[in-house]
């Protein structure tokens, strides 16, 4: 039994201007001690996903529909008195932007001994030394002297260190992080990536990992789980992604990935915008932005079907097996021939 | 900390001089003499001039300010020149209606305006602190639409047609209320009936309520604001993922950081409502600065007017100056330098 289980997933918005179906129908589970990466453009549904499963949209306006199952038990249908006694202990979340994270009047030190003292029955002394342990386990210097400093005067990868370490305080079995990178610059995001990493290993939780950069995927995660238009369009492991992307989309994110080692005149981009999710396009969502794209595209969703040759590696989209082949080999030997040549 | 304080003193001695150098600028444009109010029924060209003579009014106006001023300061050169202690009481001068002394006016005035200020701003803040939040939390709730409409009267009336129509509902009309009149809390002067702080509480509750509306509606949506701000900050969202339940969110995220700005607000709009409490002590016939003020205005007397304006002044400024020492110990990222 996977540690947790999301099946058909659905999270609309009711909006003035209507339904805004953020998230229609993802399904996906993932192993204890595995890392799982969701990628996709902005409002792809990649953090509605999390958020749904964490109980934190707004009640008001949110309609929720399918199940998730952590440990056997659905998160979508607890009451808040059980999910509260999840979310921070067994589940607990990383955001996307250290800078307004934390709570500004509210010393590092009591904001993290707040998540233990919620959940573990310690006295305060206790919390604080578990603090201070986990403040030196994320690599804040002299944390002694700093677990009685504000957020503003933490830098912003110091910051998400902090984050870091209030998530993992409570040695959670799942960690979400929603974009833990995107905000911070490239080194402290090498360095942010590596600690968690290292603190997995560590700690040996599963890990979510939101992201639109498959760099930060190909580095950290196990499995793929690529989002488009609130529909998941290819998911399976990371080598296979990697090595056999079956997805015009994920070509396309593959393609747009910026090489150091390779002397591009220009990044391949997708052209066109993402498509409104108040009225989706027909067929396959990706349609009008498709290179490819044939006359069944505009008429049926494809469905995710197996990819054949691969184990759990999944693909929607209606052109032939043979041709996704030669593309993929295509748009693969292109970017290792660019890499040769540079 | 201690350039900052300086800095800020300075700056109040700037600000004070232009206050007072205005105050006296506008009496003297005013086309009204004193002296005709001194000599009454004998308007005879020798009168006037004594009385002149006597209110040091014959002399230049830079002359008066310079002798205003001079009064004012804590220190008598004259004195010192004689052998006396060069520490002397500052004065306000001497009433041009009465011949007290400004001193003993402010002083007897300043405490009824006081309880009234302060005993409103608790009644504002104990009106708006609830309904502000509640209404953050259901928007668009009928509570919400109910508070609005509080907030749209409140603002549009006036807090001398709101003082008038209390009288008569509660006082005139229903007995409940006292008919105006104010009673000292402590040390009520001899031979009135009424005085201690239940009678002192009794007497103002209608003028608190009167004084507070204004307040009361511009604050319930400033902190309906400040809370539907704060609730979709990041680091409340942090603080629900981290397990904790909706009451301590509110508390120890919420409240705490969007009632940051309210406090300032509370130390500008006490200064502000020094202002505002002339109509409510005029209609409730309070003895505080806000009447005396209106008096000493009908009477021409300059040294109540301008004793008034230089305790008004002092006290915005003492009152600035406190809020953002308060702001600064209440919120870790201002440190004043």
């Amino acid at each position: 039994m996977a540690l947790l289980d999301v099946r058909d997933l659905k999270t609309y918005f009711k909006t003035d201007d209507g339904i805004v179906k953020a998230v229609d129908g993802v399904t996906f589970s993932i192993e204890k001690g595995r890392t799982l990466g969701i990628v996709g453009e902005s409002g792809s549904g990649k953090s509605v996903t999390c958020l749904t499963i964490m109980g934190l949209n707004a009640k008001r306006n949110t309609i929720t529909t399918g199940e998730a199952l952590f440990k056997e038990q659905d998160l979508l249908g607890m009451g808040m008195r059980r999910l509260r006694q999840i979310r921070g202990n067994d589940i607990a979340m990383i955001f996307q932007d250290p800078m307004t994270s934390l709570n500004p009047v509210h010393k590092i030190g009591n904001q993290l001994t707040e998540a233990v003292l919620l959940h573990q029955d310690v006295t305060k002394k206790q919390a604080r030394a578990r603090a201070l342990e986990l403040l030196k386990a994320v690599g804040i210097p002299r944390a002694e002297r700093r677990v009685d400093d504000y957020p503003h005067q933490f830098s912003g990868g110091m910051r998400q260190r902090v984050m870091i370490a209030m998530a993992l305080i409570n040695d959670p079995d799942l960690l979400i992080a929603d974009e833990p990178t995107t905000a911070l610059d490239v080194t402290t995001q090498a360095q942010i990536l590596n600690l968690m990493n290292k603190l997995q290993e560590e700690f040996g939780s599963a890990i979510i990992i939101i992201t639109h950069d498959l760099g930060v995927v190909a580095e950290t995660a196990d499995d793929v789980l690529v989002m488009y238009a609130a529909e998941v369009v290819e998911q399976g492991p990371v080598n296979q992604i990697f090595s056999r992307p079956h997805m015009p989309y994920t070509w396309g994110l593959l393609g747009s990935l910026p090489r150091l080692d390779a002397e591009t005149e220009r990044l391949v981009q997708i052209t066109g915008q993402p498509p409104s999710l108040l009225r989706p396009p027909s067929g396959c969502r990706f349609h009008p932005r498709c290179p490819y794209v044939m006359d069944v595209c505009k008429q049926t969703d494809p469905p995710l079907k197996p990819v054949t040759g691969d184990i759990d590696h999944y693909a929607a989209c209606h052109l032939d097996e043979e041709t996704k082949d030669r593309e993929a080999t295509k748009l693969l030997a292109g970017m290792v021939a660019e890499a040769r040549t540079g | 900390m201690i350039r900052y304080l300086i800095r800020r003193l300075l700056w109040a001695l700037v600000l004070f001089f232009a206050v007072t150098v205005v105050t006296y600028v506008i009496f003297f444009l005013i086309p009204a003499d004193p002296a005709q109010r001194a000599c009454g029924q004998l308007q005879t060209q020798q009168c006037l001039e004594q009385a002149h003579h006597f209110l040091g009014l014959d002399r230049p106006v830079y002359v008066q300010y310079g002798k205003f001023f001079g009064r004012l300061l804590p220190f008598d050169f004259n004195g010192l020149a004689h052998g006396h202690s060069p520490i002397k009481m500052p004065s306000l001068g001497i009433s041009f209606a009465n011949r007290q002394q400004v001193n003993s006016i402010v002083g007897g005035a300043a405490p009824v305006t006081a309880s009234l200020v302060f005993g409103g701003a608790v009644t504002w803040l104990l009106i708006s602190i609830p309904i502000g939040i509640l209404s953050a939390l259901r928007p668009r709730s009928l509570l919400d639409r109910g508070a609005m409409m509080f907030v749209l009267i409140g603002i549009s009336a006036h807090p001398v047609w709101i003082g008038l129509i209390f009288l008569y509902l509660f006082a005139f009309k229903v007995h409940i209320f006292p008919l105006g009149e104010y009673c000292n809390m402590i040390n009520p002067p001899v031979g009135t009936s009424c005085g201690g702080p239940v009678q002192w509480f009794y007497h103002l509750i209608l003028p608190w309520i009167t004084f507070a509306i204004l307040f009361a509606a511009l604050y319930v949506r400033m902190i309906r604001a400040n809370v539907i701000e704060t609730l979709n900050e990041d680091y409340v969202r942090t603080a629900r993922a981290k397990g904790a339940p909706e009451s301590k969110v509110m508390r120890s995220h919420v409240l705490r950081n969007a009632m940051l700005p309210v406090v300032t607000m509370l130390g500008m709009d006490i200064a502000l409502g020094l202002g505002g409490a002339i109509f409510t002590e005029n209609v409730y016939d309070l003895p505080g600065l806000g009447r005396v003020l209106r008096l000493s205005l009908d009477n021409f007397d300059l040294p109540t007017t301008q004793g008034i304006v230089v305790f008004g002044t002092v006290a915005i400024i003492a009152f600035n100056l406190i809020v953002d020492l308060l702001y600064a110990a209440i919120d870790p990222r201002i440190r004043l330098s």
